[in-house]
C-alpha cells in the first residue's frame, strides 16, 4: 500500500469505515425494495449481527473469520420469523412488523444484562480492516449485480411492478420476497458485525428508528435502478454531514426531508440508469 | 376423452353476490373456445378461478383430469396454463424482449449459484431461453420492437406483446381476456389469424370476447354465462338460436317477441 | 393481588385503546399506514405541558386545547405529505414511505429545538395519591384515562354510526373510488378523518403523559410499537378490534411486568404480533377474508 494511502486511511479511518458499511446497509435496502417490499428491519437486522459478533468475540474469543458469518445467523432467524407470514400479505404488515423489531430489541438489550443494559458492550477488538469491508462490499455489488441481469433479477423486477402478473407467470411470489429478504439480513448482519469491531462500542440506542429510517434514505436517494445507486446514495448522505460540520443537530432531520423529497419528487432516485435484464 | 379443462360446480361468492354459480364446464384440447355472456356474467371471476388468482368458495378446477384447485397460480403456470389480462399488464419499464423473457419463468431451470458463477449450464439456458423468446415475438411480429421499452408501444401491440409473452412457455391452455378490446378491424382480422395459428401449434385458447362477429369467426365452441350461470354450451352456430342465450343478451320481452315472430315466418 | 393487576391493566390498556383508534380510523378510511401518528401523541403531551406549565391553563381545559392542536398538526401534515400522493393514485408504500421519512423530520427538528431530556407536569394538576375503590388502589389519572377514553370511543362512534357525515366516512372506507363518484368531497373526509385521528392521538399523549408523569419528544415513537400490535392483532382499520385488542395488551403488560419481568413487556408484545401473523393475519376479530398482496 502507498504511504499516502496508508496516511489517508489512517487519519479518516472512522469516516472511511463508515462509507463501506453504509454502502452494505444500502444494498440491504436494496435488495428488499427490488421485490416492491419495504422493510423498517435492516437497523434491528444490523444490532443483531453486532450483538452476537461482539458476544461471540468478547465471550468466546473465536476467529473474526468465523464471527463474520456466524453473526448472520441471528439476522436471518428474525427475518424467516417475520418475513413468512408477512410476505404472503400486503406490504404494509412487512413494514409494521420490522418497524416493531427495532423497537423491541431495543427494549431487549436495555434491560438484559448480559447484554451490557444501558451501557451496551465495549471493549470490542477493532478487527475489521478496510479490506474486509470495501472487499465485502465489491462482492455484493458483483453478486447482485449479476443476479439483477439475470432471470431472478427479472422475476424480482416483475414481481415488484406488477406482483399479480409477475405470479401469473409462473414466478413463487413469496419465496422470491423471502429470498430477497433473508439476503437483506446478511447484508445487514454483516455490517453490524464490521461495524461492532470497528468502533470498540456498541450500544442499545444505535440501532433503532432513526438509523433505520437513515438506511432508508440511502437507497431512496441513490434509488434501486442498479446496485451501485444506493451505494452511491449512502457514500452522498454520510459525507454530506462531514461537509457541513456544526450542523450535526440537523443531520436526521436533513435525512427525513430527503426521504419526503424522494418520494414525492423523485420517485427513481439520483441514479435512475436501468440495467439489462439479459445475460445473453 | 377427458377434456382439457374441466370445472365442477365451480363457484365464487362475495359478500351474498353469486359471482360465479356453480359453472360445469369443459374445453376441449385443440379447440378455440369461446366465453361470452352480458356485461356482470361472471366470465372474468372465473378467469381468475382457473388461473388461480382467485379461491373459489365451492367446486373445482380440472386440468388434463387432475384437480389443481388447491394449487396456486404460478404452480398452474408451470402445468401449462397461461393468461392474459383485460387491462393489459405487462412490465413497462422493461424492454419488449424481457417482458417475453419473463413469461418464460417456468422454464428456468439453473439456480442461484449457477447463475453467480454464470456457469456454461446458465449461459446455455440464457442463449436457449433469448432464442426462445425472439421466436414467440416473430409468432405475433414484434421481432422489430424486441429492444424497444413495452411501455412506449401503442396499444395494440401491446396486446400482442402481453400474448407472446404468455405463448413463450408453449402453454397447453391460453386463456385471452377480450384480446380484440380496443383493436381496429384490421388489427382484429390479424388477431383472428394469430388465434387458429395458436391453435394449430397445439395450443387450446379459451377467450373472453364481446365482439361476435370475431367469436363467430374463430370459436370452435361457444360457453355462455349469464348472472354466473353457465347456460349454454356448443357450437357457435346454436348459440344463436339458442332462446336462452338470446334471453340473456335481449331481456326477456325482446327474446319473446323476436320468438314470436320467427313462429309466424316459419310456420 | 391479581384483582389490582387487573384494574392496572385496564386502565393502562383503555390508554392504548385511545391511542390505537385514531391509527386505525386513519388505515380504515385513508388506506394509508401513517407513521407520523406517533408524533401527534407527543405534540398532545407537549402542548398540555406549555398550557399548564407556562400558561397556568387546569388540566380540563388543556386537555381538550391539546387534542385539537395535535388534530390541526394532522390535517396540516396529511396535506403537506399524503394528498399529492392520494391523488396521483400512488402506492401505499409510498404513502408510508413518506409519512416515514416526514416523522424522523419532525422528531429530530423537536428533540433539536425542546431537547431530549424528560419534563414532568407542574405538580398538583391532578391529585397524585392513590386511593381506593372497591378495594382497589386507583389514581386521579388513571380514572380520568378511562374516562376519556369512554367519552372519545363514545363520541367516534356517535360520529360514525349516528351522522352524515359519518356515512360519508364509512362510503369512503369501503370504496374510495365510489365515494368520489357520489359526490363525496374525499378531501374534506381526509381532513376530517385526519383531524379526528390526531385529537385521539392527542388526547392519548396528555393522558399518558399524566399517568407516567413523563413527557419527552420520541414518547410517540416508543408508543407507536403498542399502536402497531394492537391495530394488528385487532386487525388493520377495525375499530371495535382496536378497542378489545387495546385493554388486552395493557391487560398482558401489567402481568408481564408483575410475574415476569418488567424488561420484557415490548418483547412479549412484539411476540403476541408475530404470532397473529402466522396465525390470523386478518387480526383475532377480523374476516377470514384478508388483504392478500
Amino acid at each position: 500500500m502507498p504511504v499516502w494511502l496508508d496516511n489517508f486511511l489512517w487519519t479518516y479511518q472512522n469516516l472511511v469505515h463508515a462509507l463501506g458499511i453504509n454502502g452494505l446497509l444500502a444494498l440491504s435496502m436494496y435488495v428488499v425494495l427490488a421485490v416492491g417490499q419495504l422493510s423498517l428491519g435492516q437497523a434491528a437486522f444490523m444490532g443483531l449481527g453486532a450483538y452476537s459478533s461482539a458476544l461471540l468475540t468478547l465471550k468466546l474469543d473465536l476467529p473474526f473469520a468465523l464471527v463474520l458469518p456466524v453473526s448472520c445467523v441471528a439476522p436471518v432467524l428474525f427475518a424467516l420469523a417475520i418475513g413468512t407470514p408477512t410476505l404472503r400479505l400486503s406490504g404494509v404488515y412487512l413494514a409494521i412488523a420490522t418497524i416493531g423489531l427495532g423497537e423491541v430489541l431495543r427494549a431487549v438489550y436495555l434491560n438484559v444484562d448480559w447484554l451490557g443494559g444501558a451501557l451496551g458492550l465495549s471493549g470490542i477488538p477493532l478487527r475489521a480492516e478496510f479490506w474486509m469491508i470495501y472487499g465485502l462490499l465489491g462482492a455484493a455489488i458483483l453478486v447482485l449485480w449479476l443476479v439483477g441481469r439475470s432471470g431472478i433479477g427479472r422475476a424480482m423486477e416483475a414481481v415488484r411492478e406488477d406482483a399479480t402478473a409477475a405470479q401469473v407467470m409462473g414466478i413463487n411470489l413469496a419465496r422470491t420476497r423471502l429470498g430477497a429478504l433473508l439476503a437483506s439480513a446478511v447484508l445487514a448482519g454483516l455490517a453490524g458485525a464490521l461495524g461492532a469491531h470497528s468502533s470498540s462500542f456498541i450500544g442499545p440506542n444505535e440501532y433503532g428508528f432513526e438509523p433505520a429510517v437513515t438506511i432508508l434514505s440511502f437507497a431512496l436517494l441513490g434509488g434501486i435502478a442498479t446496485p451501485l445507486a444506493p451505494v452511491l446514495g449512502a457514500f452522498i448522505l454520510t459525507l454530506l454531514p462531514e461537509l457541513l460540520r456544526g450542523f450535526s443537530d440537523l443531520r436526521l432531520v436533513f435525512n427525513g426531508v430527503i426521504i419526503v423529497l424522494a418520494v414525492l419528487f423523485l420517485p427513481e432516485g439520483l441514479f435512475p440508469l436501468r440495467m439489462r435484464r439479459r445475460a445473453a | 376423452m377427458t377434456a382439457l379443462l374441466q370445472t365442477r360446480t365451480l363457484t365464487r361468492r362475495y359478500a351474498g353476490l353469486l359471482a360465479v354459480d356453480s359453472v360445469d364446464m369443459a374445453v376441449q384440447a385443440g379447440r378455440v373456445h369461446a366465453l361470452i355472456g352480458p356485461n356482470g356474467a361472471g366470465k372474468t371471476t372465473l378467469f381468475n378461478l382457473i388461473s388461480g388468482l382467485e379461491p373459489p368458495s365451492e367446486g373445482a378446477v380440472l386440468l388434463r383430469g387432475r384437480d389443481i384447485t388447491p394449487l396456486r397460480a404460478d404452480r398452474r403456470t408451470a402445468l401449462g396454463l397461461a393468461r392474459t389480462f383485460q387491462n393489459i399488464r405487462i412490465f413497462g419499464a422493461m424492454t419488449v424482449l424481457e417482458n417475453v423473457l419473463t413469461g418464460l419463468q417456468p422454464r428456468r431451470t439453473v439456480g442461484l449459484i449457477q447463475t453467480i458463477l454464470r456457469t456454461p449450464a446458465f449461459r446455455r439456458e440464457e442463449r436457449a431461453l433469448v432464442a426462445r423468446a425472439r421466436e414467440a415475438l416473430e409468432m405475433v411480429g414484434l421481432s422489430a420492437r424486441a429492444e424497444a421499452q413495452a411501455a412506449t408501444l401503442p396499444y395494440g401491440e401491446q396486446r400482442l406483446l402481453e400474448i407472446a409473452r404468455a405463448m413463450a412457455p408453449e402453454p397447453a391452455l391460453l386463456l385471452l381476456d377480450e384480446p380484440a378490446a380496443g383493436m381496429n378491424p384490421a388489427e382484429t382480422a390479424a388477431l383472428a389469424g394469430l388465434v387458429r395459428r395458436i391453435r394449430d401449434l397445439g395450443t387450446t385458447v379459451l377467450l373472453v370476447e364481446h365482439d361476435m362477429g370475431f367469436v363467430m369467426d374463430i370459436a370452435d365452441d361457444v360457453t355462455v354465462l349469464n348472472f354466473g350461470r353457465l347456460i349454454f354450451q356448443g357450437p357457435p352456430a346454436a348459440a344463436r338460436q339458442a332462446p336462452e342465450v338470446m334471453t340473456a343478451y335481449l331481456g326477456q320481452k325482446m327474446a319473446a317477441r323476436l320468438a314470436a315472430r320467427a313462429r309466424k315466418v316459419v310456420p | 393481588m391479581l384483582a389490582q393487576q387487573l384494574v392496572n391493566g385496564v386502565l393502562l390498556g383503555a390508554g392504548y385503546a385511545l391511542f390505537a383508534l385514531g391509527f386505525t380510523l386513519m388505515f380504515g378510511v385513508l388506506r394509508v399506514i401513517n407513521l407520523t401518528y406517533g408524533f401527534y401523541f407527543s405534540a398532545g403531551a407537549f402542548v398540555a405541558l406549555f398550557l399548564t406549565r407556562d400558561f397556568g391553563f387546569s388540566i380540563w381545559t388543556a386537555l381538550p386545547l391539546a387534542a385539537m392542536a395535535a388534530g390541526a398538526m394532522a390535517v396540516v401534515l396529511d396535506w403537506l405529505l399524503l394528498a399529492r400522493l392520494r391523488r396521483r393514485g400512488a402506492p401505499e408504500l409510498a404513502s408510508l414511505m413518506v409519512t416515514l421519512g416526514g416523522v424522523l423530520a419532525l422528531y429530530a427538528a423537536s428533540t433539536a429545538i425542546l431537547g431530549p431530556d424528560i419534563r414532568r407536569l407542574p405538580p398538583g394538576l391532578i391529585a397524585g395519591a392513590p386511593f381506593e375503590l372497591f378495594g382497589l388502589r386507583v389514581t386521579m389519572a388513571q380514572l380520568l384515562i378511562l374516562l376519556a377514553s369512554l367519552v372519545l370511543v363514545g363520541a367516534l362512534v356517535w360520529l360514525l354510526h349516528g351522522t352524515r357525515l359519518g356515512l360519508a366516512i364509512r362510503a369512503m372506507a369501503e370504496k374510495p373510488d365510489a365515494a368520489g363518484l357520489m359526490g363525496i368531497d374525499t378531501g374534506r373526509i381526509a381532513a376530517l378523518v385526519s383531524f379526528v385521528s390526531g385529537c385521539l392521538a392527542g388526547a392519548g399523549g396528555v393522558l399518558i403523559g399524566l399517568n407516567f408523569n413523563a413527557i419527552h419528544p420520541y414518547m410517540g415513537e416508543t408508543m407507536m410499537l403498542r399502536g402497531f400490535v394492537v391495530v394488528i392483532v385487532g386487525g388493520l382499520g377495525d375499530i371495535r378490534g382496536a378497542l378489545i385488542a387495546g385493554l388486552a395488551l395493557g391487560v398482558v403488560e401489567v402481568l408481564t411486568a408483575g410475574y415476569v419481568d418488567s424488561g420484557l413487556k415490548e418483547a412479549v408484545a412484539f411476540a403476541i404480533l408475530v404470532a397473529v401473523l402466522w396465525t390470523r393475519p386478518s387480526g383475532l376479530f377480523g374476516r377470514p377474508e384478508m388483504r392478500r398482496a
